[in-house]
């Protein structure tokens, strides 16, 4: 975190990407389980709040960029972006997300 | 599931055991196809009379209410149940993420659009694997060209599709052309099932154990498949437990995720429990699904560890694999509070390593010829039961 020119790079040009969540995924409120999750073929993945808050703006609409300002509004924070980045990096790893 | 398991621990102290995350609906075990693997109980044919819709609409919703996410329409073949729309749009229409499982026969272009209207969001297709269907297969004759007609009708209609191959000694070998083959269909999921032991495929097998050399063939080709394909699909490859050291963590433990509900409204921990004896397995005709996951001696049989003896009382794993299934050390020890035989620590271990070691012979010793799962067969073993 100490060294923001080297990080920059990549966030800056990742900014303007439209996440959307795939196809095989289904988010929803789990009324039980209270909270939401990911629905997938067998599967599920249970999401923590911030996590749902993010995947809940992954439209294919929205830039990065976009969905950080939002949420920052939204929760009344200033500083999410590194934190909604590197959720982003781990949801694209894991196959919820893709870029449009 | 992983968090579920997390979870039973945290609330160790409340008495409500978690939700079954999980609901299998059995529709039927009505069946074009006699796999030698099947996972239908040997007497399937004294089944009682089918659920009617009402009755399954109700059970969707018991379930839903519980806080089951995934559905599953199993059977059987699911298809051969003339509700199955109506029973699909129920669970859209209750928030369930359901799952068809089917060989594809019958899958006309005609139901896969009536199925995504009513919500439907995923199809398995299967392939069957009785020797007659294999020869079609490796011949590329006529169950090859219906699977990828039904294929490209699921990939028109948008769905994910998850191809499921049960792999056995009969067919492994053909492995390079069941990865083309998922290849060319451009499925999301392959899911490699090496076959387990139970029900038909128990009896099949000395026919089904592959050999440790075919394994180490088949395993290498995956991985080289899945190094060329990268993100395009993913692969499952499904290791047999009996060549593995340790049991797999059985239903991520006897009721904590997983409920089936049979053809006839008997509700089971797993598909298979129906096997083991001294339990009355409940029926929803009779009861809610609620009483039955909560408070029914069937499903707090084997809940947590109070049942276990060693070595499983006392292992480390014990958290992590449950002592593996029951049903497997019923089968081969005769007793279900055994640990799962194919665990290494398991006094029984000797038993597994025996149809281990016979599979790498020459020529294996065959118990019986092939029996196929018919229902002229299954009636035979409802009379050695009686």
């Amino acid at each position: 975190m100490t060294d923001t020119a080297a990080s920059n790079g990549p966030t800056t040009a990742s900014a303007d990407r439209l996440p959307a969540l795939r196809r095989l995924f289904r988010l929803q409120w789990e009324e039980v389980q209270q909270k939401h999750v990911l629905l997938y073929p067998e599967g599920m993945v249970q999401l923590n709040q911030p996590a749902a808050e993010i995947l809940k703006r992954c439209s294919g609409a929205t830039s990065v960029a976009a969905i950080i300002a939002d949420l920052e509004q939204a929760f009344q924070q200033t500083g999410l972006a590194p934190d909604v980045h590197s959720f982003l990096e781990i949801a694209h790893a894991q196959g919820w997300i893709e870029y449009r | 599931m992983h968090k579920a398991g997390l979870n039973t621990a945290d609330t160790a102290a409340t008495p409500a055991p978690p939700p079954p995350l999980w609901l299998l609906a059995e529709l039927t075990y009505k069946c074009p196809l006699h796999c030698v693997y099947c996972s239908n109980p040997l007497d399937y044919a004294a089944a009682g009379q089918e659920l009617s819709t009402a009755e399954w609409v109700r059970v969707l919703q018991e379930g839903r209410a519980m806080g089951s996410a995934q559905l599953g329409f199993s059977g059987g073949e699911p298809l051969m149940r003339d509700d199955l729309i109506d029973l699909v749009a129920e669970g859209r229409r209750l928030g369930y993420y359901s799952n068809l499982i089917t060989s594809g026969i019958g899958l006309t272009e005609a139901k896969i659009k009536a199925m995504k209207d009513a919500g439907l969001d995923h199809i398995q297709v299967s392939f069957q694997d009785s020797t007659k269907e294999l020869n079609d297969f490796l011949g590329s004759t006529k169950t090859f060209e219906l699977k990828q007609k039904v294929s490209r009708l699921v990939k028109a209609y948008d769905y994910p599709m998850v191809l499921n191959v049960v792999l056995h000694r009969l067919n492994i070998d053909h492995i390079e052309k069941i990865l083309e083959l998922a290849e060319n269909l451009g499925v999301e999921y392959l899911e490699l099932a090496n076959s387990q032991f139970y029900g038909w495929a128990y009896l099949n097998r000395d026919h089904l154990i592959p050999t440790r050399a075919q394994l180490d063939t088949a395993e290498r080709a995956v991985q080289r498949f899945r190094d060329r394909i990268g993100d395009r699909m993913r692969v499952y490859f499904v290791v047999p437990d009996y060549h593995a050291a340790r049991p797999k963590a059985c239903m991520n433990g006897w009721g904590t995720v997983f409920v089936t509900v049979t053809p006839d409204g008997t509700v089971l921990p797993c598909h298979e429990a129906k096997m083991l004896p001294g339990i009355t397995f409940p029926n929803v005709r009779n009861d809610s699904l609620r009483t039955i996951w909560n408070d029914s001696d069937a499903f707090n049989r084997y809940r947590g560890q109070g049942w276990m003896q060693d070595p499983c009382k006392t292992c480390p794993d014990r958290e992590k694999d449950f002592g593996g299934c029951r049903c497997q050390a019923f089968l081969l020890t005769g007793d279900a509070t055994q640990a799962d035989p194919v665990c290494e620590l398991s006094p029984h271990h000797h038993v597994v390593e025996a149809a281990v070691a016979n599979a790498e012979l020459a020529k294996p010793m065959i118990t019986r010829p092939l029996v196929f799962r018919l229902d002229q067969n299954s009636r035979e073993f409802c009379k050695i039961e009686s």
